[in-house]
């Protein structure tokens, strides 16, 4: 009985499936036609969508360009209306020194510097640098002001310019370039400071620029020096320097260099300076400058070495207010500096190691006094960022005829 | 002093001041000679070594392809920085690109005033740096081979540094600086951008 009922419902159900079956049969050719058709109509609609996209894609990228240009555009037309401050550069540099020698025990502020430079036009521009000294300036203060440079600088062609005002000369490494993260020591080196003497400007004009591939020149007309003739002082270079203050102006000196700087990391240079008379129509004692210098850092490895030497004339009769008479006719110096410069582990910034062995005689010219002077320096520098400095040296003399100054010297710096 | 020793030193004074007496009579010639170059020297553009279109031909061999432009979006501005020092004053870089070499013109202020400079990064490393237009008085010498041949296939460290040091120039230290900046920057950008690099 269930057997029968069972095989009844099959067949019903056969019964009531087989036209659904009959319909889900595969469509006609003409049926499958007509598919493809509305297939293609939708791959074509869809095609067109995505060409509407990419061209609005195109258009949003050309509109963000040009946004992005009037950004830009705008952006000029605000530098160009503030075309004065574009033009004009302030910079500056600055040390603090803490020196424990024999001599001093002390802290100071030695120098804070600022440049003002303005370009006037694509061929004439004003450099300038002011310095205070010793952190405080006025009457029985142990500071001052000074103008170190003011001078106009004119292009004549892409490698030949003149200038003319009131600069520093070029001698030596530091007379130009003595901002504090450029060289190693607290204070700058003796024979530049004692022998050159920098920081040396004066006022005057001339040219300098490019001879050759690495090789430059400079020559110039400038104001002279006007050395003491008697007293401790006497024809002492670095006290004739007369800082272009209501200076004398009877003799005038001339100043060149020549300088090589054809391989990276390497400057060779020497240079020439003749005055008439350092007495400013005194005494006419004629001076001689020769410099000479070499510059060196090759990967970590630097090497400065310097060679100065001042030759003033002496009268046939030596007589006391005679250069030759206190041994100062001729006045040598040179020094010798070799470092090592580079990263440590991980710690930022960079570290630099450095011994110097400094000669200078300010009375070179006496055959009588033992006056040589003799100074070794070792120290290193800490460059947190390339424009800040930290820096600690200590100092050991050997002096003929003087007393020695030995001690310690730490310092920081900065330039921007 | 013996007065042999005195004649001595005399003699050794007069020949030292023959030989600076020489010294100052080359000096004078070569200064001269100087003069004459100074005012032969026939007036050209200021500091333009090469226009920077022409840069771009000559990188592609006459035929530049277009150039496309990278926006610089928040994440590439914290590394720029990091690279330059300050801020790219620029909302994108224009460079041109084919079969993995992208070349850039880039500026950077030296002294005071910006070095346009030409830069071809091919596959990560640095292929050739050329100074465009140097527009101040000192530090010219990077312009010279002698120096940009040192970047010659540097590349990127994993702090957007060089893989070498750069020997300096004495006086030209900020231009020095300008220029191993943008060294550092083309190869940051070139990996910002896709090539297509041939296999």
């Amino acid at each position: 009985m269930v057997l029968d009922r069972l095989t009844r419902l099959v067949l019903t159900i056969c019964c009531l499936a087989t036209p659904t079956l009959q319909a889900a049969a595969p469509p006609s050719a003409e049926e499958m036609w007509q598919i493809i058709q509305e297939q293609q109509k939708q791959i074509e609609a869809l095609k067109e969508q995505l060409e509407a996209t990419n061209e609005k894609v195109k258009e949003t990228d050309e509109k963000v360009d040009v946004a992005g240009e009037m950004i830009e555009q705008a952006e000029s037309k605000v530098s160009k209306a503030a075309s004065w401050a574009e033009n004009t550069q302030i910079g500056g540099y600055g040390e603090l020194h803490y020196n424990n020698l024999d001599s001093k025990e002390e802290v100071d502020f030695h120098r804070f510097v600022l440049f003002f430079n303005h370009q006037f036009s694509d061929k004439i521009r004003f450099y300038s640098e002011l310095e205070l000294e010793h952190a405080v300036s006025g009457d029985d203060e142990n500071g001052e002001v000074e103008l170190e440079q003011a001078y106009i600088e004119f292009d004549l062609s892409a490698t030949q310019h003149a200038q003319a005002g009131l600069f520093l000369l070029p001698v030596g490494i530091l007379n130009e370039t003595h901002e504090p993260t450029t060289f190693y020591g607290v204070e700058r080196n003796p024979v530049e400071t004692n022998i050159i003497p920098t920081t040396w400007w004066e006022a005057g004009g001339g040219f300098h620029g490019e001879l050759a591939k690495g090789f430059s020149y400079d020559v110039y007309g400038t104001s002279g020096l006007d050395v003491n003739q008697s007293g401790g002082n006497a024809y002492l270079i670095r006290n004739g320097r007369q800082k272009v203050s209501e200076a004398k102006a009877n003799d005038g000196a001339v100043t060149g260099r020549i300088k090589w700087t054809g391989m990276p990391g390497v400057e060779l240079a020497t240079s020439l300076q003749w005055q008439k008379d350092v007495t400013q129509g005194d005494r006419g004692v004629g001076a001689t400058l020769f410099e000479a210098h070499a510059d060196i850092q090759r990967g970590p490895f630097g090497l400065r070495a310097l060679y100065a030497r001042w030759d003033l004339d002496k009268s046939n009769v030596i007589n006391a207010a005679d250069p030759a008479a206190v041994g100062r006719d001729e006045q040598v110096g040179w020094y010798v500096e070799p470092s090592m410069k580079g990263r440590l582990w991980r710690i930022p910034g960079e570290l630099g190691v450095f011994a110097r062995y400094n000669v200078w005689d300010n009375n070179k010219g006496s055959s009588t006094t033992d006056s040589q002077m003799k100074q070794v320096n070792v120290g290193l520098n800490y460059w947190p960022h390339p424009d800040v400095v930290f820096k600690f040296d200590a100092q050991q003399q050997d002096n003929d005829g003087a007393k020695n100054d030995n001690g310690f010297n730490l310092g920081m710096g900065y330039q921007f | 002093m013996p007065a042999y020793d005195r004649q001595l030193l005399r003699a050794g004074h007069r020949h030292l001041c023959t030989a600076f007496a020489l010294y100052e009579t080359m000096i004078i010639r070569i200064f001269l000679l100087l003069l004459l170059a100074i005012f032969s020297t026939e007036p050209r553009a200021k500091g333009m070594y090469q226009e920077p279109d022409d840069f771009i031909y000559e990188v592609f061999a006459g035929a530049p392809p277009s150039p496309k432009a990278l926006w610089i979006t928040k994440p590439l501005r914290d590394p720029i920085e990091q690279i330059m020092g300050h801020p790219l004053d620029s909302l994108r870089v224009r460079y041109w690109t084919r079969e993995g070499k992208v070349a850039w013109i880039l500026e950077e202020i030296g002294k005071d005033l910006p070095i346009t400079t030409g830069i071809v990064v091919d596959r990560g490393k640095l292929k050739r740096v050329k100074v465009l237009i140097f527009r101040e008085s000192r530090g010219w010498e990077v312009r010279h081979d002698f120096f940009t041949n040192q970047f010659t296939d540097a590349t990127l460290t994993d702090e957007h540094r060089l893989d070498r040091t750069i020997d300096g120039i004495a006086g030209a230290t900020l231009s020095v600086r300008a220029l191993t900046k943008l060294a550092q920057l083309a190869l940051f950008l070139s990996e910002q951008v896709t090539t297509d690099v041939p296999p």
